[in-house]
């Protein structure tokens, strides 16, 4: 993709956590590019470091080392003066509509913070910007004093989204905003999320362990194990031809809502993640994969080209 | 398999439970109807609030004794009505006869006692076995569920997540029960797990013939192990049928048709979602006549004001005025 600009990047971003068994590698030697306008997607099971990720880049939580480019600019080299600046147009959405919201706080308050602290609109303004917000999201004007242990799930999550979009970001991390939700209304918020990301030009970085959904909004997907990017590529391309065998095991494990997929026989794979805690060297999913030979821990495997859109890290593909 | 003269397991009759609180009354399960044949699944299929857990408590008798009232209905299982038994004798069939998996593997273990203690506790109960036996039984059952027996004496907090459910299965199975019922008993997992998971109660369906109603919101999950699925709305169960009817039938419930419409498929491309509008109803204020009108792409007058029939097409029941084919559709 060399003529679409490039609004986001890591460059071999490392997240370790000291804990008293040594050091937990939660985001390791990770190297994204997100063009302007468009969603990466990054999946993976419970502990492989997606979250972290995402708040490293924001810097909510500070990496070890590597770079985090956005718009060219080093953000890990800010000051917290300037970091506060770059923070309006870099945005979160969290997981939990139920725990990320201050529950003293009414819909407007909520949205408005952010909007009094970076001083961006005078107070008379304000009612009208929140409700601008409200109507953007889909929340009725009535919920404008509602505090949010009125509302449900979907609607939270819509508050969350309201106030994210509040300073009008160029970025949001995504971090699983539908997981929490029931079908119908994950349906609802994924259809707004994507309306917002045409409307506004907004680029995504969307995190989540659903790859039904994960293949619907995004343009390219990372798939990480034990804080690796273990593959990347084009949406279509990855689920047309997956080369990881762990990959391939996710994607074999998703249930399809048809009976035709019935009478097939899963490979699904044994065991389950390992510690993160110092790594063995050498391919992190060996333990389980069922391809795996004594070259795979012999060293680190790299990612690697096949072809112009799609990356892999295995020894099978190891030139 | 004709399904008359298959052998009933199971029969609810028009049951309806009420939550009550100071102000109002939740009406959790209206008028539900439904029976399983021995070494059934059948899908459970709904939205959050739609009723399925609590269906699956009454069935268990653990529905909260203070705020919960059964206006209504019938259970029968195996010829005797639950809902009337004494205690005691619930007492003998829970964990027997019907064992639940519950839905959050994390909080429906004891942190204080080891897994064979907590497998071993259902087996003292119900099985005169001497210690011995017991500890036969449990390894047996252990392995069953694909856990080393040698970590029997281990604690809970010691299990990863996947591993957690397993022993809570393990549990469930520890009596051979003729029916379980099993709430959400992957939403807690990695797909990956899940997958593990769901191989395994096939397996277990196969070997020990258990009766299974599996609650979900999951229509893969449905999909691949079911042999039936009702659907639950707002407490009702709005459609029911073979795998077949509800996945591949003409005419289907617009709510059933909403469902497959908000999951992404990833076989076919497409831009935009199709979800049902709005939310579900407030259990304490139902709307009148179809509880489903106020979201219903294809509402009609009627439905606004006459609770639809039940219309049956040989296996398939459907709650819908939509297939109400006396009248002109309006």
């Amino acid at each position: 993709m060399p003529d679409k600009k490039i609004l986001l990047e890591t460059k071999d971003l490392k997240k370790y956590f000291h804990t008293p068994i040594g050091d937990l590698h939660a985001v390791d030697g990770v190297s994204i590019q997100i063009p302007e306008g468009e969603t990466l997607g990054v999946v993976g099971e419970s502990g492989c470091g997606k979250s972290t990720l995402g708040h490293s880049i924001l810097r909510l939580s500070e990496p070890n080392s590597g770079q985090v480019l956005f718009d060219g600019k080093d953000i890990l080299k800010c000051s917290k003066h300037g970091i506060r600046k770059l923070r309006t147009e870099m945005q979160i959405i969290f997981q939990d509509p139920y725990a990320s919201l201050n529950p003293r706080l009414t819909v407007s308050e909520t949205i408005a913070q952010p909007m009094s602290v970076n001083k961006l609109c005078r107070k008379v303004e304000l009612e009208k910007r929140v409700l601008e917000l409200m109507d953007t999201v889909g929340l009725a004007s009535r919920l404008y004093n509602a505090y949010p242990h009125e509302l449900d799930g979907g609607r939270r999550q819509r508050i969350g989204i309201a106030r994210a979009l509040a300073l009008n970001p160029r970025f949001i991390v995504c971090d699983e905003p539908v997981s929490a939700l029931d079908v119908s209304i994950q349906a609802q918020i994924l259809n707004l999320l994507m309306d917002l990301q045409e409307e506004r030009g907004l680029t995504y970085m969307f995190i989540t362990h659903n790859l039904s959904v994960v293949k619907h909004i995004s343009n390219e997907i990372m798939v990480m194990y034990l804080g690796q990017c273990i593959e990347k590529a084009n949406s279509k391309e990855l689920f047309k031809n997956p080369l990881h065998p762990y990959t391939q095991a996710l994607l074999d494990a998703i249930p399809v809502p048809r009976l035709q997929s019935r009478d097939k026989e899963r490979k699904s794979i044994k065991g389950e993640i390992v510690s993160p805690i110092d790594p063995a060297p050498g391919c992190r999913f060996a333990p389980r994969c069922p391809r795996a030979t004594a070259k795979c821990t012999e060293r680190d495997i790299p990612l690697q080209n096949v072809s112009e859109n799609h990356q892999v890290a295995c020894v099978q593909f190891d030139k | 398999m004709n399904l008359n003269k298959e052998e009933k397991i199971l029969e609810i009759k028009d049951l309806s439970v009420e939550y009550t609180t100071d102000e109002e009354v939740v009406k959790a399960v209206n008028h539900v109807s439904l029976s399983l044949n021995k070494g059934e699944t059948i899908g459970l299929v709904g939205e959050t609030g739609a009723g399925k857990t609590t269906l699956a408590l009454t069935l268990m008798r653990l529905l909260p004794k203070v705020s919960s009232r059964i206006p209504q209905g019938e259970v029968f299982f195996d010829g005797a009505d639950l809902l009337q038994l004494p205690e005691s004798e619930m007492r003998k069939i829970r964990g027997e006869k019907i064992s639940m998996i519950f839905q959050d593997p994390m909080s429906s273990l004891n942190p204080v006692l080891t897994v064979s203690d907590q497998i071993g506790e259902a087996l003292a109960l119900h099985m005169d076995l001497t210690a011995e036996e017991k500890e036969k039984r449990i390894d047996e059952i252990l392995r069953l569920v694909g856990i080393d027996e040698g970590r029997k004496k281990d604690y809970p907090h010691q299990f990863s997540g996947g591993m957690k459910q397993r022993v809570v299965i393990a549990m469930a199975l520890a009596c051979e029960p003729e029916l379980l019922l099993a709430d959400e008993p992957t939403t807690a997992l990695d797909v990956t797990i899940q997958a593990q998971i769901l191989n395994m109660m096939q397996d277990l369906k196969n070997k020990i013939s258990t009766s299974i109603i599996l609650i979900t919101h999951d229509l893969g999950i449905v999909a691949e192990i079911c042999d039936k699925v009702a659907i639950m709305y707002a407490g009702e169960i709005i459609e029911y049928g073979k795998v077949k009817d509800i996945y591949e039938g003409r005419d289907r419930h617009p709510y059933t048709v909403g469902l497959f419409g908000s999951i992404p498929d990833l076989e076919v491309e497409s831009h935009r979602l199709h979800p049902i509008d709005g939310l579900m109803p407030d259990p304490t204020k139902l709307p009148h006549g179809c509880k489903f009108h106020p979201r219903c792409p294809r509402c009609m007058e009627i439905c606004k004001t006459m609770q639809p029939p039940e219309y049956v097409d040989g296996t398939h029941m459907v709650h819908c005025h939509l297939f109400h084919h006396e009248q002109p559709l309006g």
